[in-house]
């Protein structure tokens, strides 16, 4: 008896798992974050007890606090919100402001650098305040006709009413405008050029101008201008009519993309017809009723405009087994769009998984080489297919063939223990036989349970299997002490940081 | 993944952290530690906006409707409140929504940020009003300045005589004792992407207030074209007005621009502020905590500064510290308490008026950082994020490159996070010098293929800024890294470099904050010519124009000011507080806005219409 169990002793490593790093409860900050919590906690009763009158409270808890502004707006917000809801106002036209000529306005931008005295009763003389830090701006006695273009510049910049007029032929205006460059003040360019309306080759006035027409809205003069095509492409996101939109990108094909952005243009011109005739066909066979898919899971959007892979995603879902003959096949979409492995496999199980296809997920590592044998294989870490698998819900049985197959025996236990397939942690423990984890793993099962039993099979089997292991063992090894390195490595305080970093 | 892998913590390219001593025992780089000086008063800052704001609303005399712009909300609620508007005779608020509105005040009163859209939105306001034949007055409040572009709209549609117009100079807001913010995010693209030149003078006017304020400054050092145009912009408003000589509380000044740095603002934050800032995105100094940190159905708003007492204890520690600090509070927390255990009256009496009221405060602040630190830790324990930071870290170190590509190939074939992808391929752009032209080509196939070719414009906004691009082929790629690195061991920076190191290990530290130390101690950007030429820099440092002496002087000297025009974040802010501790200096960071990865990359796409 006492030699069995000495043999037993022997015939058992101590562990060597320290139970590897679980990114569940046990996690040391974690425990500590929660006892911190509970402690502060079981003292809020006393906190609690006279807590209305605390001016504390309001201080430093203003969160959103009576009074302050953004409350204000909001309770304005709610109140006006059924009557605006109710009535969509909408502006009135007024024929009369666009058409207005500009030249004969009275407040025209012109009159006002001519210093009229109507706009000085205008301009509030709100500078007069802190005069220290702002000097009043509009000061007419200042108003002297002829300055000289930096004079003129430096008095715009003061805010100060100034003559334009003066600066008529084309190099006064250039001299004027390199000057407001010179000043780098954005304001004082912009200014400037709104007067002239005059393209010029100067650049950084240039992007000025650019940058006026793009807030402005003048999309079309800046198309006209500067014939930008991303510019011109970009117009296609205000189309809202599908077969507009798809007609316009047509008409970007014939733009002088770089190579590949014609490529990518191309791809989005192909993407959104082939979308077209897909949600045409799918709306109908969903209102008809005719698939069970749609039935299960019904759509929630349309698939137009929708990125390719989400598209992919969505023929995946929806129209997996279809022959590469239709537009809507996975393998249609994945040919005409040269996508890579990775890219149609990562799709592919996400949608499979997603329906909890299980078979379909399989037939998608197995390949089967010419002696007919089969094997899994797979274009990403097969850690990497688990979180996807497991995202998804996937069943222990479904997940245990995945973990059984990661090379990384630490890898293999981490993850058996997160996905609780129990039985690859118990022959993983038995293959590197590790008495204290079996043991310690088999307190967590029911003594009725099956793992409990398959443990107890595992400790009492393994002195009579002593030679048969033996060679295991060996086999083992390898792998084993790279665990170990590992895991030595993991005291409390490093594995902490090592969680936490 | 591996332990190895994921306990590297990011240094400086080249070096580990492996053996990094605790902070204690990192010998200073001076022997005589100058405790840091008082920082400058900002909250005037904020009064002078207020009573300017008072002034303008008095311009327009009577009961009348305020709109204000949504993005200027949270800043005036940082220097008013509703009752300071009322007494000023506003009847009701609205948010600019670029809707008819339904007020029936006959004075309204707009206060908007200078953008065409909202102008010609109250255009059409008021259009509309002399449509229905009714009067009324309306008064537009700019800030923090007008732009001539603005009136042109109001000319244009012909109702520039029916509105009058003002500025309200609200250039700057205090969010914390020591940084203050433009609140203009729109800063970064419209200069740095569409070379637009609007903001400058206004960076000009930031410096002339501060130098009014807090000046005379004595130095002004600066890297980037902008800077270079801020300050002459300040120069220039310097010249204008009279000079009265005095005494200053500030005494250098950087500038930096944006372009300088990359890499800092596309890493994931690690110090507490900045991870709370990546993940629940504090707004204006104030963050709202959902249900799942507050544990209760509803969401509170909290202000995140130098007042909150336990906050202010953890801002600026890696995550990883901030555990054991909150636990070890708690347990404080418990033994205050529990003192009351066994006192008299009397004792109890002194304890209820004196201490209760501290501790109860401190309990709810440190319930609700308990939250939040569990909240992030669900998120961060995640095995995504954990690959993600591991990734990180190598470009960094700048290796497993295949790895890394790898992985980020994934997170676009999967199509996680949009955004994040696109930080992924920025900050392998930046830290490789470029994408060799197959993986470029490749990577942003597979990138449209994914979230779709409209992002084609986004592609082209961050080639224009050099931030994802392809490799120019036929050059080594180390050019800049070697420089850089040879500039970190160089002897004189030796000392320092230890000290960063040790804090690498706590933030994301690049060479911004390492050239800056380095100017400071040589006065000068004499010798780093090189670096700043290869940084695109346009480095410049002048001398300002006070010399006062004695013992205000030194104190003043240690009182820098950096400004940031582009925006900063928070990792930056901790790097510049720790830089300060460790050498005795105090640093005031003024920025355009604060900004992280997720902001910066927002501010480049381009696929909406």
């Amino acid at each position: 008896m006492s030699r069995a169990k000495a043999d037993e002793d022997d015939y058992w490593n101590s562990s060597k798992f320290t139970l590897a790093f679980t990114f569940d409860e046990e996690d040391d900050d974690y425990t500590r974050l929660k006892e911190s919590k509970k402690a502060v906690n079981s003292i809020s009763a006393l906190a609690d007890e006279d807590d209305d009158d605390d001016d504390v409270e309001k201080v430093s808890w203003s969160g959103e606090p009576v009074g302050s502004i953004s409350w204000s707006v909001k309770e304005t917000a709610s109140k006006l919100r059924p009557a605006g809801d109710s009535r969509e106002l909408g502006f009135p036209k007024i024929s009369a402001s666009p058409s207005l000529p500009k030249n004969n306005s009275v407040y025209s931008l012109s009159s006002l650098f001519k210093g009229t005295a109507q706009y000085s009763t205008l301009d509030t003389p709100a500078r007069h305040y802190a005069p220290e830090l702002r000097k009043p701006k509009c000061e007419y006695k200042d108003y002297i006709s002829n300055w000289s273009p930096q004079e003129t510049i430096l008095k715009m910049q003061q805010g100060k009413v100034v003559s334009l007029e003066r600066f008529q032929s084309l190099q006064d205006k250039m001299l004027l405008l390199d000057k407001a460059v010179d000043g780098h003040d954005g304001n004082i360019i912009t200014a400037v050029e709104v007067l002239f309306r005059e393209l010029v080759g100067r650049e950084t006035a240039l992007r000025h101008y650019i940058h006026y027409l793009k807030e402005s809205g003048e999309q079309k003069v800046l198309l006209d201008l500067f014939r930008s095509e991303l510019l011109q492409y970009k117009h296609h996101l205000t189309i809202t009519d599908e077969n507009k939109r798809r007609d316009f990108l047509k008409t970007c094909l014939g733009l002088p993309f770089s190579p590949e952005d014609s490529l990518h243009v191309q791809d989005h011109y192909t993407l959104l017809e082939r979308q077209i005739i897909i949600e045409e066909n799918d709306k109908q066979v969903e209102r008809t009723g005719q698939s069970d898919v749609f039935k299960r899971f019904p759509r929630k959007a349309s698939i137009l405009n929708m990125p390719l892979i989400t598209t992919l995603y969505y023929s995946c879902f929806y129209h997996y087994s279809e022959p590469e003959g239709t537009y809507s096949s996975p393998a249609n979409i994945r040919r005409t769009f040269k996508l890579a492995e990775k890219q149609y496999f990562l799709t592919a199980l996400a949608a499979r998984a997603k329906l909890k296809a299980w078979t379909d997920v399989d037939s998608l590592f197995t390949t089967r080489n010419w002696l007919g044998f089969t094997k899994k294989k797979s274009p990403v870490a097969f850690q990497r297919v688990l979180d996807i698998l497991h995202k998804n819900n996937a069943p222990v049985q479904v997940l245990e063939v995945y973990v059984n197959l990661l090379e990384d025996l630490e890898l293999k236990i981490n993850m058996a223990h997160k996905f609780k397939c129990h039985d690859v942690i118990i022959n993983t423990y038995r293959d590197t036989k590790d008495k204290k984890q079996l043991l310690g793993y088999q307190k967590k099962f029911d003594m009725s349970s099956a793992e409990h039993k398959k443990i107890a099979d595992v400790l009492n089997n393994s002195v009579r299997n002593t030679h048969t292991l033996h060679i295991r063992y060996r086999h083992t090894q390898s792998l084993y002490s790279k665990a170990y390195t590992l895991t030595i490595g993991c005291s409390a305080d490093l594995s902490r940081q090592f969680k936490t970093v | 993944m591996s332990p190895h892998a994921t306990r590297r913590v990011f240094t400086s390219k080249g070096q580990t952290d492996g053996c990094s001593p605790p902070l204690s025992l990192i010998p200073m780089a001076q022997s005589i530690r100058r405790d840091s000086p008082e920082l400058p008063d900002f909250s005037l800052l904020k009064r002078l906006a207020r009573d300017q704001l008072i002034y303008l609303l008095e311009q327009l005399p009577g009961r009348k409707d305020l709109f204000i712009d949504a993005d200027l909300m949270s800043p005036l609620d940082r220097i008013a409140n509703v009752s300071t508007l009322k007494q000023h005779e506003v009847d009701k608020l609205y948010k600019v929504e670029y809707k008819p509105i339904v007020s029936t005040s006959d004075q309204l009163c707009f206060l908007i940020r200078p953008r065409l859209q909202s102008v010609k939105w109250i255009c059409d306001v008021v259009n509309a009003d002399k449509a229905a034949g009714k009067f009324r007055r309306y008064k537009l409040i700019f800030t923090p300045q007008k732009f001539y572009a603005c009136e042109n709209v109001l000319e244009e549609q012909g109702i520039f005589g029916d509105v009058t117009t003002d500025e309200w100079g609200f250039h700057l807001l205090p969010l914390d004792d020591d940084i203050i913010s433009l609140e203009l995010p729109e800063f970064f693209r419209d200069y740095f992407l569409d070379g637009n030149q609007r903001w400058v003078r206004t960076a000009g006017c930031v410096l002339h207030l501060l130098h009014s304020l807090y000046g005379p400054f004595s130095k002004v050092y600066g890297i980037g074209r902008c800077s270079k145009m801020a300050y002459e912009s300040w120069r220039e408003q310097v010249e204008e007005g009279e000079q009265k000589g005095r005494d200053g509380e500030i005494g250098s000044v950087f500038l930096f621009d944006r372009d300088v740095d990359y890499v800092t603002p596309m890493c994931s934050q690690v110090v507490y502020e900045g991870l709370v800032d990546d993940i629940f995105r504090i707004k204006c100094g104030c963050v709202e905590f959902g249900p799942e940190v507050t544990s209760s159905d509803k969401s509170l708003k909290v202000m995140l500064n130098s007042q909150d007492k336990v906050f202010n204890q953890i801002r600026n520690e890696h995550f990883s510290n901030v555990f054991g600090f909150l636990s070890q509070k708690a347990k404080n927390l418990q033994t205050a308490y529990d003192k009351r255990c066994g006192m008299d009256i009397k004792q109890i009496k002194t304890f209820v008026s004196e201490e209760l009221k501290g501790l109860k405060q401190e309990h709810r602040l440190l319930s609700l950082h308990i939250g939040a630190s569990e909240s992030m830790m669900k998120k961060k324990t995640k095995q995504e994020f954990q690959e993600l930071l591991k990734t990180e870290h190598s470009l960094l170190e700048g290796f497993d490159i295949r790895e890394c590509i790898t992985f980020i190939e994934e997170h676009i074939n999967r199509q996680c996070s949009m955004i994040e992808s696109l930080r992924l391929l920025c900050l392998l752009s930046l830290t490789e010098n470029g994408l060799l032209s197959k993986d470029y080509k490749s990577m942003k196939a597979q990138y449209l293929q994914s979230y779709g070719v409209d992002h084609l414009p986004t592609f082209a906004n961050l080639k224009q800024l050099g931030i994802l691009v392809e490799q120019p082929t036929g050059e080594t790629l180390t050019a800049m890294e070697n420089k850089v690195g040879k500039l970190v061991n160089d002897r004189a920076a030796g000392k320092l470099t230890d000290a960063f190191s040790s804090l690498a290990k706590k933030s994301h530290f690049r060479a911004l904050s390492r050239r800056l130390n380095l100017v400071l101690e040589r006065d000068g950007w004499t010798g780093l010519e090189e670096v700043t030429r290869l940084l695109n820099g346009q480095e410049f440092a002048a001398s300002g124009c006070s010399e006062a002496d004695g013992k205000a002087r030194s104190d003043t000297q240690r009182t820098i000011l950096v400004m940031f025009l582009g925006g900063c974040t928070f990792s930056e802010i901790s790097a510049l507080r720790f830089l300060g501790k460790e050498k005795g200096y105090k640093f005031i960071i003024v920025t355009t806005a604060i900004t992280n990865s997720a902001r910066l990359i927002e501010a480049l796409l381009d696929n909406r219409a």
